[in-house]
């Protein structure tokens, strides 16, 4: 069987320690948000911010290395016929059998949808989580500053809360498309772990 | 190592520097009171020692004459309201009119008998019940704050003999007021030990440093007045103008108010070390240090009253006595004098935004019957930079009104009268003669309402580590549930959002089962249909 390279291995590195981070960034948020209780809210904030500034540290990683790369195009969006094409795939083709309506290489790693959803992924949720986080961090420092009068911590919150519900439901949806949608079983994961992907 | 050497030095500056309650002991005075000529010889009353005292402090009953603790009248100068014992109502014995000399055995004087005490009289300020060091001066239970000056049955057919104090002696030996002496009145406030305050009882006379850190009487061994500093014998920190919060910063020699009955004035606004620092001292814009730190009240093995119902009150046993019950404990829960109570140790304080105002409603307002009556109702909300969220002890009970006037009622409780209502359970006798003695006329007719007192915690403050934690309030069912105004993680939250949050997770999670369900079935089908 032959295979293609497809993810570099800082890719795989940004990719599972990011997932890491969301999801205990997840597990720590919902019990600051007072959903459960799992470390207690003294703890569960500590840690939660620990895995804040690490993220956040990652992200600027991510940033840089996208820029640098070029790698940020993979993100411009496709024409409305190609994100309709692809949608009509998983509405409709999936359940015939048809065929993927678009390759996959190392120049194009994600359909037109995808380009989408991860474009709106960095540029609308991710700074909605981290503007948000970082002024729920530092509410100590602004709360009572007449800059930022107009600004009451539970909007803050609300934003906050909002965008990491969001992103639950996207974690959701990429697992079952990551997992599912490979024509050969479980290529994308083989290829998010060993950076090739089996060729057909 | 370094480090070390500086908290040993801390350590032993603390050693040597004289406290208060080590001034008590007189070893640093300069004065042996043993050796003035005034001092010896034999007094045969209470006024006899205050006059000896007077010769040479020569101002004292002036500048005591000027004080809430004489006066029991005081202006509130935020809300114009006159307050203080002579006029407030509560809802423990409900006033001191009309029920003077068993009253003021906790007033600083002789002989407030009746409304007509000389409030001017210097002789009659009682120098003793704060400066005894002995410990054996006591004022007798209904001598009008006087001690008993022949043995004396207390209480009242226990066979129980109070021996008289040696006036002498105790005078030779007068001193700064110890805990206990300022105990001897605010620990047993409302008639009996712990019985008003909850953060005050006869345990605070040697506490432990687990029940008081400041006052641990082996450890920092704080006097009352350590804190509720003093001058010319005013005392500062008083319940009536509660400083809800304080700015002044530590306070230092040469701030022109050197009161320190504040948490702030010796720990500051930003007072927390460590890790948690930053995050903990952004709490003291919102939350009062007492708040946290005082996690329970009535902590020493006292209970308090926390209610107290009068309209029960009168009720005889088999033999036709007054009734009285009391629990495996030995606190008293019906008593034929006063009524139902309940008693509660180790009590979680209700919380409310305070800002230190304190509004009574008086002797001569209007009382609704049916509803509940504030006796007096604090100020502070949300957003004001003078307001914290404050621990209090609500006292609730019922009390009588005057049914048609609707105002609160005076009963005359005590006295060995006709119409007292502790010889004779009558009532309507009871409240004319108490009303009467306010300058009211009373109706006739009597109701009781339910009331609530507000009282600020602010005693028993607990070791830092026995302080709350975070998810004592950052939790749903945390302890500032009734707070508004200010959104506290994990325990505020928009019912909404998290609908529509779940919703759109479950949905996803949905769509995702469906879609590979049906994915599955049409693969199936497809296999079925090549096979045929």
């Amino acid at each position: 069987m032959s295979s293609q390279a497809m993810y570099t291995r800082f890719e795989r590195l940004w990719h599972w320690s990011q997932a890491g981070l969301i999801i205990f960034l997840l597990l720590t948020g919902f019990e600051v948000h007072g959903s459960y209780t799992l470390f207690g809210f003294g703890k569960a904030v500590a840690l939660h911010r620990l895995a804040a500034w690490a993220l956040i540290g990652l992200w600027i990683l991510a940033w840089f290395w996208h820029l640098t790369t070029g790698e940020w195009k993979q993100y411009i969006p496709s024409t409305p016929e190609r994100i309709l094409a692809q949608t009509r795939y998983y509405a409709f083709g999936i359940f015939q059998g048809k065929p993927h309506p678009f390759h996959k290489d190392k120049q194009h790693k994600l359909n037109p949808l995808q380009s989408l959803t991860y474009l709106s992924l960095h540029v609308l949720i991710g700074p909605a989580i981290w503007i948000s986080g970082l002024f729920y961090l530092f509410s100590a420092q602004w709360q009572h500053s007449a800059t930022f009068a107009w600004l009451p911590l539970s909007v803050v919150a609300i934003v906050h809360t909002a965008a990491a519900f969001l992103t639950l439901a996207f974690l959701i949806a990429h697992v079952y498309l990551a997992l599912t949608m490979d024509e050969k079983p479980f290529a994308s994961l083989r290829a998010m772990i060993t950076g090739n992907e089996p060729a057909d | 190592m370094k480090r070390l050497t500086g908290i040993s030095l801390l350590i032993g500056a603390f050693l040597l520097t004289p406290t208060a309650q080590t001034a008590a002991q007189d070893n640093i005075s300069t004065a042996d009171h043993s050796r003035f000529r005034a001092l010896q010889k034999n007094f045969s009353s209470g006024p006899e020692v205050t006059a000896a005292c007077l010769k040479c402090h020569t101002e004292a009953a002036d500048q005591l004459h000027k004080t809430t603790h004489w006066t029991w009248a005081f202006d509130n100068p935020l809300t114009g309201q006159t307050l203080g014992k002579k006029n407030v109502i509560n809802n423990f014995c409900v006033a001191t009119a009309s029920n003077w000399s068993r009253c003021t055995s906790c007033h600083i004087g002789y002989g407030w008998e009746d409304a007509g005490f000389d409030l001017s009289s210097q002789e009659n300020v009682d120098c003793l019940v704060c400066h005894d060091t002995t410990g054996t001066y006591k004022k007798f239970p209904t001598d009008a704050g006087h001690p008993n000056y022949v043995p004396k049955e207390w209480p009242v057919g226990s066979g129980n003999i109070r021996q008289p104090p040696d006036l002498t002696a105790v005078a030779q030996s007068v001193g700064s007021p110890a805990r206990e002496n300022c105990g001897a009145c605010h620990f047993y406030g409302g008639g009996g030990d712990g019985v008003k305050h909850g953060d005050l009882d006869s345990s605070m006379a040697q506490p432990d440093k687990a029940l008081d850190v400041h006052m641990d009487a082996d450890g920092l061994n704080f006097a009352c007045q350590t804190c509720h500093t003093t001058g010319g014998h005013e005392i500062a920190g008083s319940r009536y103008t509660t400083k809800a919060t304080d700015t002044r910063g530590v306070v230092v020699p040469g701030q022109p108010d050197q009161n320190r009955a504040t948490c702030e004035s010796c720990h500051s606004q930003t007072p927390h070390k460590g890790m948690k620092a930053a995050r903990l001292n952004a709490h003291t814009d919102t939350v009062a240090c007492e708040t946290c730190h005082i996690p329970e009240f009535a902590r020493g093995g006292r209970k308090t009253k926390m209610w107290w119902d009068w309209s029960t009150a009168g009720k005889k046993d088999e033999n036709g006595k007054p009734l009285v019950v009391t629990d495996s404990e030995g606190y008293a829960t019906y008593d034929a004098k006063k009524g139902d109570f309940i008693w509660e140790d180790n009590v979680i304080p209700e919380y409310h935004w305070y800002n230190g105002e304190i509004n009574y409603t008086l002797l001569g307002d209007k009382v609704d019957p049916d509803g509940l009556v504030q006796i007096n109702s604090i100020g502070g909300a949300p957003g004001d930079p003078d307001s914290r969220i404050w621990p209090f002890k609500v006292m609730r009970g019922k009390q009588p009104i005057d049914a048609k006037n609707l105002v609160f009622g005076v009963p005359h409780v005590y006295g060995n009268d006709d119409t007292s209502f502790w010889k004779n359970f009558k009532w309507d006798e009871a409240l004319e003669v108490g009303m009467a003695e306010r300058g009211l006329t009373y109706s006739g007719e009597h109701a009781f309402v339910e009331t609530e007192y507000y009282w600020p915690i602010t005693h028993m403050v607990a070791p830092a580590d026995a302080a709350l934690g975070c998810s004592d309030c950052h939790n749903r069912n945390g302890r500032l549930q009734n707070i508004s105004g200010v959104y506290i993680p994990a325990q505020s939250h928009y019912p909404w959002l998290d609908r529509l949050g779940w919703l759109a997770v479950l949905g996803t999670l949905g769509g995702v089962v469906g879609h590979g369900g049906v994915r599955l079935l049409a693969a199936r089908r497809r296999k079925g249909g090549q096979k045929s």
